[in-house]
């Protein structure tokens, strides 16, 4: 099935909040990259730019209880949870003050005061995580739901096949969300993939799954309401197979050449931000206002930066602290 | 005290803890059904399903939901069936469980417990009988238990059951009939604390799981000839108790390590640098492990016995440390 249409019920309030949302992960990353090309920002860095619609529709539909998986593309997931971009600003510059301490980086942040059990370095392993977050919610007889977004790349893995079978042979409270970009890391997924992707996949293990174009940030809502309203009715899980396009590399040292000019320049003209400002400004919100959803993003992020910059790194004495309560690192090896 | 096997008491242990904490549950295949060696047995009459959890033969499922459905608040009993199935979930306990932790900045905890049945068990040949401790001892923030009593499954397993950390439990396929006394209710046994089960003055053999038992055959014919064996079973191998052999080989002035894995970096080389590297000057003789040849167990019983570390293998190693050969 196709996600829900928006219809003619435009709730501009609702839109506008996306915008807002999508500025901010889009200058976060921006920042960041910016932050690599000074050095300051270490390790890797997966942008999401071109990819804010999922984050921005599917998040809206969370409440704070609510819980949420993500991958190494996390950034905009985990914004669009409620973490603080500060604190995650201080995770990628490794400063105190940062959501893990300095101990995870991007590709690790995670902010469970908002319920974002992590990003993962390992492709597909949130998946099965996932799957027994929401094992556990049904024990506990509570009400939440379980988000777990991953890439294209994932369905690939055996913790995609598993943690599906698993959610759906438990009737479980998890959705599934295919953040689906067109590549595994550098290579097209198609070429690699048997059959006919992600939502066949689901479909094939009996999940109710939704085809959307995940650009179109109403679109991405939409399903996701659709989709939560569902789970939280106990109906077990579902899965969105959301396209969208990676305008950026894989990381922010890929320069991916493996792709077109034009094939960039063409999706470009497709990413979210731009079609959410142009049914804003159609629908009467003047273009300065969306102007200033801007600007307030990277005023935020260039913020957030300047106070990581001024952070302090995390002692030494903390890379032996958060190991196990048996044993002492620093002593039991020798 | 009254007596119990090996498997029963693992089962009472593993009871206890249900009945004591709701949150407490087991998942694995087969459970409903009493395990594949019954350690399960009767469980799911008394807990539900829900709570002696059957699973999919999916084991990278069964290990990474059990870190979701730790780091929810839940405390997930995970069974493996052989040690060599959890390989195909070392993602989900290397990479996830052991670090989540330390990677999310002490945000959260995953405090499950895997247990890895291992060891030789008559003609199971090389994918059912591995011995694989060293590997989880090498990971920073896995505890690693090795039980060789009935009365150390009940109280390292409750241990376990309580812990924060996430505990690999390694219980050997051919104790699971050993019967022996296990104290009731409340037998709790601490982490990196090991047993002396003899006291000797000359020579120190260390030892876990089904191989302590293979030393005290061999102690007892050690003593007749008039060598006074000092036998430890560390029973958990991260934490260990270092400083509890230490002690003991500064009073023997001899070590031998035995263990049933592979003796090439097994956990007896950890043993046995660490000594050589506090006491090597002060040592009667050099340090010696036994273990297994680094080959591959058979299907066959004397190509499986080739590869035992037996009694009399411990017998001439330690007369051979105290020039008795």
């Amino acid at each position: 099935m196709t996600g829900p249409s928006p219809g003619d019920n435009l709730d501009i309030k609702r839109l506008r909040a996306h915008h807002r949302m999508m500025w901010r992960i889009r200058a976060f990353e921006e920042q960041a990259l910016r932050g690599l090309d000074d050095k300051v920002v270490l390790g890797a860095i997966h942008p999401s730019i071109g990819q804010e619609a999922v984050a921005a529709g599917v998040t809206a539909n969370l409440a704070p209880s609510d819980i949420l998986l993500s991958t190494h593309r996390g950034h905009g997931h985990t914004l669009g949870k409620g973490a603080d971009s500060t604190a995650m600003m201080c995770e990628l510059l490794g400063r105190v003050g940062g959501n893990c301490g300095g101990k995870g980086g991007s590709m690790h942040i995670a902010d469970f005061s908002v319920g974002m059990l992590g990003a993962n370095g390992v492709v597909a392993a949130n998946i099965v995580i996932a799957a027994g977050a929401a094992h556990a919610i049904k024990l506990k007889r509570e009400p939440h739901v379980v988000c777990c977004l991953f890439g294209d790349g994932a369905i690939n893995r055996g913790p995609f096949l598993e943690g599906l079978n698993w959610a759906a042979v438990f009737k479980l409270p998890v959705l599934f969300v295919c953040e689906d970009n067109g590549f595994a890391a550098t290579t097209r997924t198609h070429t690699m993939t048997a059959g006919a992707g992600a939502g066949a996949r689901a479909r094939a293990l009996g999940l109710p799954t939704f085809e959307l174009d995940g650009n179109d940030v109403l679109a991405v809502d939409a399903a996701t309401a659709e989709a939560v309203r569902a789970i939280r009715a106990g109906e077990g899980p579902r899965f969105l197979h959301a396209r969208t396009y990676r305008l950026t590399g894989h990381t922010g040292a890929d320069a991916a050449t493996y792709r077109s000019a034009d094939e960039v320049a063409a999706r470009r003209r497709g990413e979210p931000i731009g079609r959410a400002a142009e049914i804003l400004g159609a629908a009467g919100v003047l273009s300065e206002e969306l102007a200033a959803d801007a600007r307030a993003a990277i005023e935020e992020m260039r913020a957030a930066y300047g106070k990581a910059l001024a952070a302090p790194f995390p002692p030494a004495e903390t890379a032996f602290t958060d190991v196990q309560d048996a044993g002492d690192p620093r002593r039991e090896a020798f | 005290m009254a007596t119990a096997t090996y498997m029963e008491a693992g089962r009472a242990a593993l009871a206890e803890e249900m009945r004591r904490d709701p949150l407490v549950w087991a998942v694995g295949e087969d459970l409903g059904r009493g395990g594949v060696f019954g350690q399960y047995r009767g469980l799911v009459e008394e807990f539900g399903p829900e709570r002696i959890s059957d699973a999919p033969i999916s084991e990278a499922a069964i290990l990474g939901a059990a870190v979701g459905a730790a780091m929810m608040g839940t405390r997930p009993v995970v069974e493996m069936r052989f040690a060599d199935f959890a390989l195909c979930a070392m993602d989900e306990l290397v990479n996830q469980a052991a670090k989540a932790r330390f990677m999310f900045g002490g945000q959260t905890r995953v405090p499950l417990v895997v247990r890895e049945p291992i060891g030789m068990w008559r003609s199971s040949a090389a994918q059912h009988s591995q011995s694989l401790e060293a590997w989880y001892a090498h990971v920073p923030g896995l505890v690693v238990a090795c039980p060789s009593t009935p009365a150390d499954v009940k109280g390292l397993l409750k241990t376990a059951i309580r812990s924060d950390d996430p505990v690999v439990f390694m219980e050997h396929k051919n104790l699971w009939g050993l019967t022996d006394e296990v104290p009731d209710g409340e037998h709790l046994v601490p982490f990196g604390e090991a047993r002396v089960i003899r006291p000797g003055r000359d020579v120190t053999i260390v030892s876990w799981s089904a191989q302590v038992h293979v030393a005290v055959e061999a102690a007892r014919k050690l003593a007749g000839e008039g060598i006074e064996v000092e036998l430890i079973d560390l029973r958990t191998l991260w934490p260990w108790d270092k400083a509890r052999v230490l002690e003991s080989v500064e009073k023997t002035g001899r070590l031998l390590v035995a263990h049933e894995a592979v003796a090439v970096a097994g956990f007896g080389a950890e043993v046995a640098a660490t000594i050589a590297e506090h006491l090597g000057q002060r040592l009667k003789a050099p340090v010696r492990r036994l273990g297994a040849p680094r080959t591959l167990i058979a299907y066959a019983p004397p190509l499986e016995n080739a590869v035992r570390v037996t009694a009399p293998a411990i017998v001439e190693a330690v007369r051979d440390m105290v020039g008795r050969s």
